[in-house]
């Protein structure tokens, strides 16, 4: 395990300290040599003095010729031509060192205005020239090695009262803690969305650490930081604080802190490789306080999945877009748009970020330019309500080119929410619906397909209210809880709302989507896909008396390979329920990177009532539970995207075989090795039980042979004992006349 | 199997027995009735009528001829097993809170609460086995323990020797002739020991606390060879005969019951491995805490009672004695 480099007790901010530290007054700050002063004798020096205190009075900073101090050459007896001025504060000396250097005493005489301090500084200056010394390479450790690890595993971090751990998660025998880190006084710990980072959220501001000894790699002053969201690519970061930036007077100024500018904003973007403070943002004007009081709505500034721009709404007005690393408005002007109401990026598929990166690898060659395919432009898609006359509308538009891509007009609407696929194929954009009384509510799902010629629109409507809706990642299906329960309006204690849940999958004969099953009368509230598709999870969180979990797949019967043709006839025959479990209290459901496990926690964040955390594989096996009072978070370590081309992939899957006997065999001496550890624990123990009993029998047995009688009961013999049971299965009384 | 639930009671139960041939089993509720029953079956044989108060405990001899039981009326009652009638009747200035027949079912322990004034005294009474209702009135031995008052207490393979659990936690062990302490453990519990049951052979026993843990202590020195540490107070322990399994039993208090959930109050019946100290496995069950567990001599079946009023039989099943979770190894009983 790598040791912690850090000194653990108290974490370094003595940088941060020293820059916003207060300088306190030294005696001769407050003392300024003026030259250029007239040489005189004795006779004038009371005019001079006088004179001077006069000039400088006049410059706003008054002194007496009491603090002026002539000097005399005592072989001369005239005077040296300079004199000290003591004053007041050191604040009026550096108001005089501004106003009065090279100031005009006369025809001849020009005032020259040094700090008494600086001369003796730069009069015990070393004049020789001393080569800086060349500072000594240290080589940088490698962010993400730990998924280089020889066994594949994935990482997660845990949070119980004051204590992290970063574990590694495998086979039972692999579970280890990878790094038990010292930090003191967070708030929470947050990985960033690649995994290469984890940050903790002090008083003092953001600390990122990464590597395998968990050294601090940045740090973020942003005092009282309560929230923060990392860009999807890593390169920048968004911080938060309900309480605006104060700049203290004296405070040091530096690409990495806040300047006097950036007093009373609330947000800050920060550029995560340098340090550099980007751009602070205010939130509290431009929204009224009752609105950001009501809900703020985070990440407040929203990335485009490139990091190319972040884009904030202002609710009714516009769209402001920024442009990275400058974080200058793009094109310089927002996007003004009339009653916009909420937005979000597309997401890059994996093929986009390929044809990304190899535009940004054919850029400094020159020569392949014009052969890599123009990655595409970013999109994004926002909503307006109804107003007056017109119709609420979702649009599509590309960035930077700013054209309009798809329009399409809603009626009815009361809210919209916009929800993307991950691989950027599909937008559902899902309207609640009033009637015309406005009495009831129902719902629409508005299907964009995104892949093909004029994002074509298809139209789900569902007549209950739709609490959740969740797109398969990577894949062609989605999973939607509706609700026609009374109660859905107004939770309340005790209430469990009844929901419906619903798959639904693109049928490509007919290229619409089509309902694979609904799952009538659940308690769940909440969907949790395996990030690699294919099985899911309808989880009830958040709720004291229930807490079911159902682990399904989606691909029963169909192997990996023969998914995309084929078993059309059999339309929802794949769907099977893999394994029902239950964990009491749960909050939050989190999947592994890897889509093999599934971690449940219940946080003392919510309820106070057996914390802990349990991980599960995903056909609803428990593995491990913890039962930790006072509990508070488990997050996965994310992993980046893999960086094996398509092909590769392909190769290894078809050569499973192969590698899964390696693998085999590895299991099978491991669990040899382990099993023979705990053998011999449990023979010792079993031993020494024996050896006590044998004694303890050994001297029973001799006072039994003294002693005689009493074993005779000991042993009795045993006896059947067979009961009858006869039962009466139905009466019938004839009566039989003779006659 | 499934269960046998026993409807016989309609307060919670205090304490079961199981009589040595285990045919028979002995329950007795706070609702002053002692029931038996046929083990295998559930089948009520019939009741032990007569105390006034909530009757703490019984235990029956050997030979399943005298059942004896002691309760919050003062009384202390020898019954014929077979008649169901009341043989002989002692009065205490108070309640009496166990009793337990030494191996030859001729000597009777008992031990009276300290209240009122009264300490809590250990009496060891003959019994006259040959005409039961001809007892002596007064006590063959009598001791009041000094220190924290005794809670429960069982004789030991040595004569005039018994071992007793205190509500301090103490485990000591006692010369009745003389009510001199041979030895103690002060710190055997952190809290009152609830429950102690011997082994087959009575050379140790196991005692359940309100500290959560139960031991496995030698009756000779009181020396503590196994700790079981739980998460919830235990009322009851109680050993597996032929099998290295000990059965705990416990939950909530009762009068917090009522604020939490059924699945907080842990009112299972916990399996731990004797030697192993883990635990194996849990049976669900009781709605309310347990108050005492009882396991079959032959190690066929167990009982439960429970504050719910219920007692819950269960036979095992065969695959309890097929299984062998930890292979080849097998302790000694």
């Amino acid at each position: 395990m790598p040791e912690t480099l850090v000194d653990p007790d108290n974490i370094d901010y003595s940088d941060i300290e020293a820059n916003y530290q207060i300088h306190y007054d030294e005696g001769f700050d407050k003392t300024i040599i003026v030259d250029g002063v007239p040489i005189i004798d004795k006779s004038k020096e009371e005019r001079l003095l006088a004179k001077i205190a006069k000039e400088f009075t006049k410059k706003g900073v008054p002194i007496k010729p009491e603090n002026i101090s002539l000097q005399w050459d005592s072989k001369s007896g005239k005077s040296k031509g300079f004199v000290f001025v003591d004053f007041r504060t050191v604040d009026d000396a550096n108001l005089a060192l501004a106003t009065l250097h090279d100031h005009p005493f006369d025809a001849k005489h020009t005032f020259k205005l040094n700090k008494f301090t600086d001369i003796e500084k730069y009069a015990n200056m070393d004049e020789t020239y001393v080569e800086p010394k060349e500072e000594e390479y240290t080589h940088r450790e490698h962010l993400r090695a730990w998924l280089a690890d020889p066994q594949g595993r994935d990482q997660y971090v845990t949070y119980r009262g004051e204590e992290v751990n970063i574990h590694w998660h495998g086979k039972p025998s692999q579970c280890e803690v990878a790094h038990k880190p010292d930090w003191k006084d967070f708030l929470y710990v947050a990985w960033s969305p690649l995994g290469t980072y984890i940050a903790t959220l002090h008083r003092q501001g953001v600390r990122l650490w990464s590597g395998p000894s968990w050294k601090p790699q940045q740090r973020f002053a942003h005092p009282f930081v309560k929230l923060i969201d990392f860009s999807p690519c890593e390169n920048y970061l968004v911080t938060w604080s309900n309480e605006p930036i104060v700049v203290p007077e004296g405070a040091v100024q530096g690409p990495q802190y806040f300047s006097p500018e950036d007093e009373g904003n609330n947000i800050a973007v920060w550029d995560i490789k340098s340090g550099h403070l980007l751009r602070t943002f205010s939130t509290s004007n431009e929204t009224d306080v009752q609105a950001t009081k009501k809900h703020m709505p985070w990440p407040m500034l929203k990335w485009s999945p490139d990091d190319k721009f972040v884009a904030r709404v202002t609710p009714g007005q516009m769209i402001n877009v920024y442009e990275l690393p400058s974080m200058y408005l793009q094109g310089k002007k927002s996007l003004k748009i009339e009653g916009v109401f909420d937005f979000e990026w597309c997401p890059l598929g994996d093929k986009d970020k390929e044809d990304v990166e190899t535009e940004s690898k054919a850029i400094p060659n020159g020569t392949g330019s014009r052969v890599a395919k123009k990655a595409k432009e970013n999109m994004l898609v926002y909503w307006t309500p109804e107003v007056a006359n017109q119709p609420a509308r979702v649009t599509l538009l590309s960035f930077p080119s700013r054209t309009i891509l798809r329009q399409k007009n809603l009626f009815n609407v009361t809210e919209c929410k916009l929800f993307w696929q991950n691989q950027g194929d599909f937008l559902c954009v899902k309207v609640d619906r009033h009637t015309k009384t406005k009495k009831s509510i129902f719902c629409n799902l508005e299907i964009f397909r995104m892949r093909e010629k004029d994002f074509p629109v298809e139209v789900i409507e569902l007549k209950d209210s739709v609490m959740d809706f969740s797109w398969e990642p990577k894949g062609e299906r989605f999973a939607i809880i509706s609700s026609s329960d009374p109660n859905i309006g107004n939770p309340g204690p005790g209430i469990t709302i009844k929901t419906d849940v619903s798959f639904y999958q693109l049928d490509h004969s007919k290229n619409d989507f089509k309902p694979l099953r609904t799952l009538p009368t659940r308690t769940t509230n909440a969907i949790r896909w395996s990030p690699r598709g294919r099985h899911a999870v309808l989880a009830t969180v958040g709720s004291s008396s229930k807490s079911e979990l159902e682990f399904w797949d989606l691909d029963f019967h169909s192997e990996d390979v023969g998914r995309k043709d084929g078993q059309k006839d059999d339309w929802n025959s794949s769907l099977q329920l893999l394994g029902t479990a239950d964990h009491y209290g749960v909050t939050d459901v989190e999947w592994d990177p890897s889509g093999r496990y599934l971690a449940t926690s219940a946080s003392a964040w919510q309820h106070t009532l057996e914390n802990g955390y349990a991980i599960w594989d995903f056909r609803g096996q428990e593995l491990t539970k913890q039962l930790q009072d006072r509990f508070k978070q488990f997050i996965w370590r994310p992993r980046p995207r893999s960086l094996l081309a398509k092909e590769q992939q392909k190769q290894i899957r078809k050569n499973l075989r192969e590698y899964s006997r390696k693998f085999d065999e590895e299991d099978a001496t491991e669990e040899s090795n382990v099993s023979a550890e705990l053998l011999a624990l449990r023979k010792r123990l079993v031993d020494e039980w024996n050896a006590w009993r044998t004694l303890r029998k050994k001297e029973c047995s001799d006072e039994h042979v003294q002693k005689g009688n009493r074993q005779a009961h000991g042993t009795e013999e045993k006896e059947e004992i067979e009961v009858w049971v006869d039962e009466v299965i139905e009466q019938t009384e004839e009566e039989i006349v003779i006659e | 199997m499934r269960p046998i639930l026993l409807q016989g009671h309609e307060r919670s139960l205090t304490q079961i027995k199981f009589n040595l041939e285990g045919d028979l089993l002995f329950s007795c509720s706070k609702d002053h009735i002692i029931n038996v029953w046929f083990a295998h079956n559930g089948e009520r044989l019939g009741t032990y009528d007569g105390h006034n108060g909530s009757v703490w405990t019984v235990d029956v001899d050997y030979e399943t001829k005298y059942l004896v039981s002691g309760s919050a009326d003062n009384e202390l009652r020898l019954w014929s097993v077979q008649t169901g009638k009341c043989l002989y009747t002692w009065e205490f200035p108070t309640a009496v809170k166990r009793v337990a027949f030494n191996e030859e079912g001729n000597q009777v322990v008992c031990i009276t609460e300290q209240r009122m004034g009264f300490q809590c005294a250990i009496r060891v009474f003959q019994i006259n086995r040959e005409e039961g209702s001809k007892q002596s009135k007064e006590p063959l031995y009598m001791f009041n323990p000094i220190g924290s008052k005794a809670t429960v207490c069982a004789f030991t393979p040595k004569p005039n020797v018994i071992v007793t659990g205190h509500e301090s936690g103490k485990v000591a062990l006692f010369n009745v002739k003389t009510g001199e302490e041979i030895a103690s453990n002060e710190r055997a519990h952190g809290d009152v020991v609830t429950d102690l049951q011997l082994s087959k052979d009575w050379t140790y026993c196991i005692t359940s606390s309100k500290d959560k843990s139960a031991r496995i202590h030698d009756t000779k020195d009181l020396m503590v060879i196994k700790t079981f540490t739980t998460e919830t107070p235990l009322n009851s322990a109680a050993l597996a005969p032929n099998k290295p399994y000990v059965l705990l039993g416990g939950g909530q208090e009762a009068m917090s019951v009522t604020t939490t959930s059924l699945r907080q109050g842990k009112f299972e019946t916990r399996f731990w491995h004797k030697v192993f100290e883990e635990e194996v496995g849990r049976v669900k069950g009781h709605f309310g805490p347990i108050n005492t567990i009882a396991v079959h001599p032959a190690g066929i079946s167990y009982a439960s009672g429970g504050e719910d009023g219920f007692v819950r039989v269960h036979h095992f099943d065969d695959s309890y004695f097929k299984a062998k979770p930890y292979g080849e190894l097998e302790p000694a009983d």
